[in-house]
């Protein structure tokens, strides 16, 4: 049986492990597989590359080795700097577009004691800094606000958070999980006193992600054990995951130096522009705003993203719309809600998010197969019919 | 063996649909399978009444892991789709609306009309599919010489669901496979077994679906409260046949018509729930020979045989999804509106069930009891 073409462009959910990041840790499930913490030789072995893996994270955030603590991903490092910081009676201040992992987290710590105000956002996407700044209160412990969304790539006022959150003496942490490898980082531009990344959103292995604490910053633990991560998260180090993670951090360094960023936003912008331009009653979602250079979301009037998705993977092509829940059917989405999108584009909405492996054929294939699927389903929509015959 | 078509199974993680994946993909046709996310358990979790854990059956995540196995084996794309919008506004609020009006209703129905046949019909062919196939015991063949689609009951007539497949029309006929007509449960069970797996030996499911424990009375309270609306007052007067006031009751949505237990009141006769008056909220008790009658009206009439009724018709009408089919003379009466008439009275015919029209094994039509 002939295989069937698959062109992936739905990296913001997970990314393929490049070649180079899984040269680099191979080495480590066998060759070197000594406990970190160890006193011997392996462990000295794997101890050395734990370290140098630090120092390709700080590089890439800015900060010093001794400020990032590996962890098992972006749900841990977003939840270790929650609860890491607030108690009971804490005020949190969060926004309504974030990814689950700290909207979550800020609903238990309401059930805990806390208040939590989320911010709303504009119909680009993005908060308003006064807005945070209006809603500061005496007892605000921490201020918790993406960098980029994970569904539109919509970009944040980070900076001017962190001066807000400088001013006020609050904790500013900031879910940089989907800037992470996309856009250059700087904790001290951003002001910010935690950033959490994942690992797989920028082509390490899933199961693997750094948080940046910064010094001084006192986190209550999540995990009790041995005193791994200076105490600040227990377990034995996932050394793989943590070298595969260093090498993707270094070419994501090299990726801004060489400017590949831009190219991405090319392709994006294609991706973008041909559909807006070649299907009617189309739109993108996060107009006017900047965004990460991988992503766009585009709304499809008259029809249901859900059935786009599956009749365009049925053809090869992955894209996503919204967060999947535990069934893995499609919820809709608090983002494009939160934008005060229709609630019937927000479910006609469609997210392409780019990663470094594709190639612009993989653009054509996309834009050849987008437009004659998204025809057909609105051939078979009743609402598109009803709507072209009153018309 | 036939063409190969593109069929999207609906797939509920049960043996019948599981099932009807593995023959279709068995004679060579390109299956997907579907299962739609309908309503979610955990809404009403903790609700007075209500189970603390999801142990309703209606999209259990069990269910999708079963029918997402099932692909797995077969090595068929799968998806869960989500229609808990549309779930919700076209069968679960008229379900308790329809128990608050003093109807008995039948979600199934609703829901093969407005979701099963309809939405995921459309979702069926904008993917690619020439038809949808699900697991009803029903027989679908187009009939020459009327020029119609028709359904017909199945072989194995203990697990006829004719019944709740009286609404679709033409067009979703004649987009619907219906594989498991021509065989019997065992020989279902025997097929499962034969495709390898695992769920062939799983139960049965009874219960509506989205109703945890089959406790509809606890489920309207949980659902009201949910929305911020409290169980409208619904106690009333329970009345006999000749008007007279002999006791009173909690609320008309505990009675069904035909229901003997539960009354709340001693006579020396049994007495039975003859008419539920919605309007007044009385509950009328009789006699067991109150409860036959000869006719009935029948509303929002779905013909599938005939394209109309120009002059009355022979059929056997079923008038509850466990009711021998009974002989009646069917007319029309007004503007989507039949009148029956059978030939032997029959017992608790119950407004807010569906009346379905048969003409031997064909299904005539049906319509839903005023």
């Amino acid at each position: 049986m002939k295989l069937m073409r698959r062109v992936y462009f739905d990296n913001n959910a997970s990314t393929p492990v490049l070649s180079e990041v899984f040269d680099a840790m191979r080495p480590y499930f066998g060759e070197h597989f000594g406990n970190a913490s160890s006193i011997h030789h392996h462990g000295q072995d794997t101890r050395a590359a734990v370290e140098r893996a630090r120092e390709s994270l700080a590089t890439l955030v800015g900060c010093r080795p001794s400020e990032i603590v590996f962890t098992s991903g972006g749900t841990e490092g977003d939840n270790l700097a929650i609860f890491g910081l607030a108690r009971s009676g804490d005020h949190v201040i969060s926004s309504t577009i974030e990814h689950h992992a700290v909207l979550n987290a800020c609903k238990h710590l309401e059930e805990m004691g806390c208040e939590v105000t989320y911010i709303p956002v504009d119909g680009s996407g993005q908060v308003d800094p006064d807005d945070v700044r209006r809603v500061l209160r005496a007892n605000t412990r921490l201020i918790t606000i993406m960098m980029a969304n994970n569904e539109t790539g919509v970009l944040q006022p980070v900076e001017e958070i962190g001066k807000i959150a400088a001013e006020a003496d609050v904790y500013f942490h900031t879910d940089g999980v989907q800037a992470a490898g996309k856009v250059p980082l700087d904790v001290n531009r951003i002001g910010c006193d935690l950033l959490s990344i994942s690992g797989h959103k920028m082509h390490a292995p899933q199961g693997v992600g750094a948080l940046y604490v910064r010094k001084g910053t006192l986190l209550q633990p999540m995990l009790y054990g041995g005193r791994h991560e200076r105490s600040r998260r227990a377990g034995t180090e996932n050394v793989p995951g943590i070298v595969a993670l260093g090498k993707a951090a270094e070419l994501a360094q090299e990726t801004f130096q060489r400017g590949d960023d831009k190219t991405m936003a090319a392709s994006r912008d294609r991706i973008q522009q041909t559909i807006l331009e070649n299907v009617e009653a189309t739109g993108l979602n996060g107009e006017g705003a900047a965004r990460v250079p991988n992503t766009t979301n585009i709304y499809f009037e008259y029809i249901e993203g859900e059935a786009l998705v599956i009749a365009l993977d049925l053809k090869g092509l992955a894209v996503s719309t919204g967060a999947a829940c535990s069934s893995g059917a499609i919820e809709p989405s608090h983002v494009l809600t939160a934008m005060g999108l229709r609630p019937d584009r927000a479910r006609a909405s469609i997210r392409f998010s780019l990663g470094k492996q594709n190639t612009p054929e993989e653009v054509d294939f996309a834009l050849d197969l987008v437009p004659q699927t998204v025809s057909r389903l609105r051939e078979l929509s009743p609402v598109y019919n009803k709507t072209t015959v009153s018309s | 063996m036939p063409p190969s078509k593109t069929i999207a199974v609906a797939m509920s993680g049960g043996v019948d649909s599981s099932t009807v994946a593995a023959m279709l993909r068995a004679e060579g046709h390109r299956v997907i399978g579907l299962t739609m996310q309908l309503w979610n358990q955990r809404r009403l979790a903790g609700h007075t009444g209500m189970p603390e854990t999801v142990q309703g059956r209606c999209c259990s995540l069990d269910d999708v892991y079963d029918a997402r196995r099932v692909a797995e084996t077969l090595g068929i794309p799968y998806y869960v789709v989500n229609h808990e919008d549309r779930f919700e506004r076209d069968v679960v609020r008229p379900f308790v609306e329809e128990y608050l009006s003093g109807r008995t209703p039948i979600p199934c129905s609703l829901c093969n009309n407005h979701l099963k046949f309809d939405q995921l019909l459309i979702v069926a062919q904008q993917i690619g599919a020439d038809a949808l196939a699900t697991g009803h015991y029903a027989r679908v063949e187009f009939d020459q010489a009327c020029g119609r689609w028709l359904l017909k009951r199945p072989a194995d007539r203990s697990k006829d669901q004719t019944y709740f497949l009286f609404g679709l029309t033409q067009e979703q006929l004649s987009r619907t496979l219906f594989p498991l007509g021509e065989m019997t449960k065992p020989e279902v069970r025997d097929l499962a077994r034969h495709h390898g797996l695992a769920l062939a030996e799983k139960p049965d499911s009874q219960e509506i679906c989205f109703v945890p424990g089959g406790d509809y009375k606890n489920f309207l309270d949980a659902y009201l409260a949910e929305q911020g609306d409290a169980l409208p007052d619904t106690a009333g007067e329970l009345v006999t046949t000749d008007g007279n006031v002999i006791g009173e009751h909690g609320g008309i949505h505990h009675f069904t018509v035909g229901q003997r237990k539960g009354l709340g009141v001693a006579t020396g006769s049994p007495l039975y729930v003859i008419q539920i008056k919605g309007d007044t909220r009385q509950v009328v008790v009789g006699n067991q020979e109150d409860l036959y009658c000869k006719t009935m009206r029948v509303k929002k009439i779905n013909l599938i045989s005939v394209a109309d009724l120009s002059e009355p018709m022979r059929v056997q009408v079923k008038i509850r999804h466990r009711h021998d089919p009974a002989s009646a003379q069917l007319e029309v009466s007004g503007a989507d509106e039949m009148t029956i008439t059978f030939d032997q009275p029959q017992r608790a015919v119950t407004p807010g069930q569906a009346a379905v029209f048969y003409d031997g094994d064909v299904v005539v039509g049906g319509g839903w009891i005023a």
